[in-house]
């Protein structure tokens, strides 16, 4: 597996410092700099042992259900006059992309000798996948949510307790996921020796962003040997993933960001449209900035205080944007698009009747910009379909009859 | 002229009393007053927060009080604009603490003459990476005489706590065990490290905060070092307190007596 591949050749991957470009870094008081100072000398280390791999490995296939499978959506594909594939990241345990790294990490966390996990959700997609690889490792999990978030995704916080988590309401500042994670944080910070914070997504100081985006990579080490039985090409024209923080995304994309004729299409949460004001398209509206310990782009005022983002996806509703994707923003190689709340339901209800699948909200975003793409009939498309709709199912209902 | 809190610590080793507030609390112009309240109790040092959205460093006290503030409307601009003058009334070195990030979107430089021509002596920015201080704003600080103090935690290497003392200036910012502020951490377990901290000849001056609440906690911290930092008591008190004059008064006067 290629999880511990060398990128430092790359000008699209991290470089020594832990910056991807002028984007990157490490923001951590000092009494977070032992923990992320621990992650940054071991992490590589650890990724890259056999043995480590081999479990990793054998949990993917065994546990998760890996590899995901990559389905020709033949109806999809003739309405948009393109080869369209999904990656269906929705099929996996807990379902969603998710667990492909609170695996990685509880292995890793083991290895470091961490008896305590913590971790921020906020659709608590990321919560139920850190609180089912706790279970599965018997380690004692403690998962940060916005009290809004608690109220408004009670199933996911029963899925959470079921499992044995101890949910605790972030009700400092807007009470979404970016307090969840400020709280995570703060966890940590008092528990710096026996825990460790799985971190959902490919933000946070480094080494974080670069971890989860190779722990997420096989998404596409998968795409690629899929691609090639099926099409006889590793390569496809366009890879098209929903981005908040970006892990399905750099996931999607890790593999490919080196091979520059494969366009790269990342979609952001338009909400009610980018400049209505309630909108989560942090490329659009942001500047670069710092935002939990990472140097990106984030929406926020004129004095420097972080806003409250707006989507009608609870995955995307965050106010920067991972490092990796800030980068690849600034530097043109991938293609930043946005999905109003609109758009991202109309696609939903067309996948569900094209092809008989229900996306998560998040992944419809990616979805529903197949009719802006200028595709050629026989443009190869992987569109990664990140999570399932289940959790969705009382907003579409919702909206079904408007 | 040399630096006030140079001055400071040149004429005072012992039991250096610093008094964190909240920029804008509890009212947006509340700064002032209770910046001369504490001068005139007997702070020997004021450390004014700058309230920002996530501190990811502090606990819900300093934090609620960053957020009554900005709904005051505090910001950078504002303070400034709250600070202009100041000096003919505070004499007391004063130093800004806030996260790097409304500083950066301010601009550095133009933050950091900011400070120069208001009067402020130092700066705390606990997200600032040391290189990255060393780097690309070490100059920019010490040309205008505004003083960068470093932190340090229990967990801090010795190698670590030489090199952000050789980069500190002022005095070197103890953080007491590894927590947010206003954690009530047991202080008796810290005596290895403050001890650590003696053994280690810092060039600067030490003066440790966290967990300091009471005059039992100063007078331990003071015992080490050259003094101790009081945050989260103190905006406590000032959130219950009636008139700031006789909330200082009364609790600055429970600490040194």
């Amino acid at each position: 597996m290629d999880i511990a591949i060398d990128t430092s050749k790359s000008r699209y991957h991290i470089d020594k410092n832990g910056y991807y470009g002028r984007f990157g870094g490490a923001y951590v008081p000092e009494m977070l700099f032992p923990n992320v100072d621990e992650l940054q000398h071991k992490y590589m280390e650890v990724l890259s042992d056999p043995a480590f791999q081999q479990e990793f490995e054998a949990l993917l296939r065994d546990y998760v259900g890996r590899p995901s499978p990559l389905y020709f959506a033949k109806r999809l594909s003739e309405k948009y006059q393109a080869k369209i594939f999904l990656k269906r990241e929705d099929l996996n345990h807990t379902g969603a992309h998710k667990v492909n790294n609170t695996i990685g990490q509880i292995l890793l966390a083991k290895r470091l000798g961490k008896k305590r996990i913590i971790a921020e959700t906020g659709a608590g997609q990321h919560g139920v996948a850190t609180a089912t690889v706790c279970a599965l490792m018997g380690m004692e999990c403690v998962v940060y949510m916005g009290s809004i978030d608690i109220e408004r995704q009670a199933p996911n916080v029963s899925r959470m307790k079921m499992l044995g988590a101890t949910v605790v309401a972030a009700t400092s500042g807007s009470q979404t996921l970016k307090d969840a994670t400020n709280e995570a944080i703060r966890d940590w910070i008092n528990n710096p020796v026996d825990t460790h914070y799985i971190l959902g997504t490919a933000a946070g100081p480094h080494p974080y962003p670069d971890m989860v985006a190779r722990l997420q990579s096989v998404i596409s080490e998968e795409i690629r040997k899929q691609l090639l039985e099926k099409t006889g090409s590793e390569l496809p024209d366009y890879v098209v993933a929903c981005i908040g923080g970006g892990s399905n995304a750099a996931g999607a994309f890790f593999h490919y960001l080196d091979e520059e004729e494969v366009k790269l299409v990342a979609v952001e949460a338009g909400g009610k449209g980018v400049h209505s004001g309630h909108s989560a398209a942090t490329t659009q509206l942001g500047k670069i900035g710092i935002i939990h310990a990472s140097k990106t782009l984030l929406m926020q005022t004129e004095d420097g205080q972080i806003t409250e983002p707006y989507s009608i996806s609870a995955g995307l509703d965050y106010p920067g944007i991972g490092p990796m994707h800030a980068h690849l923003y600034e530097t043109g190689r991938a293609m930043f698009l946005d999905a109003t709340d609109d758009e991202a339901l109309a696609a939903a209800y067309e996948l569900c009747k094209l092809e008989g699948i229900i996306p998560a909200m998040e992944s419809a975003h990616a979805l529903a910009k197949l009719k802006d793409l200028p595709f050629n009939p026989d443009d190869v498309v992987v569109v990664c379909l990140s999570g399932r709709g289940d959790k969705d199912l009382n907003t579409y209902i919702r909206h079904m009859n408007k | 002229m040399q630096n006030r809190i140079d001055q400071l610590f040149a004429a005072k080793q012992h039991g250096v009393l610093n008094i964190y507030c909240t920029a804008g609390y509890p009212e947006l112009n509340d700064t002032l007053p209770v910046m001369t309240a504490l001068q005139q109790h007997g702070a020997d040092l004021i450390e004014l927060g700058m309230p920002f959205s996530d501190p990811l460093a502090d606990g819900p006290v300093i934090q609620d009080s960053g957020t009554r503030a900005l709904k005051n409307g505090m910001s950078v601009h504002t303070l400034f604009e709250q600070l202009a003058g100041f000096r003919e009334r505070i004499y007391v070195p004063v130093i800004l603490m806030g996260y790097l990030n409304p500083v950066l979107l301010y601009g550095v430089e133009a933050f950091v003459k900011k400070c120069a021509e208001a009067g402020v002596d130092g700066v705390i920015l606990p997200d600032l990476p040391m290189a990255e201080y060393a780097a690309e704003y070490k100059t920019i600080f010490e040309q205008n005489n505004v003083h960068l103090i470093f932190l340090v935690t229990p967990e801090t290497s010795d190698e670590r706590i030489r090199q952000l003392d050789s980069l500190s200036r002022g005095f070197l910012y103890a953080v007491s065990s590894s927590s947010t502020t206003g954690k009530d951490k047991d202080m008796s377990h810290q005596q290895a490290y403050f001890e650590r901290l003696q053994q280690l000849k810092l060039q600067n001056p030490v003066l440790i905060g966290f967990g300091i609440k009471d005059k039992t906690t100063f007078d331990t911290a003071c015992r080490y070092t050259n003094g101790a930092i009081i945050g989260t008591a103190f905006i406590k008190a000032l959130g219950e307190g009636k008139d700031i004059d006789s909330t200082v008064r009364t609790f600055i006067g429970a600490i040194k007596n």
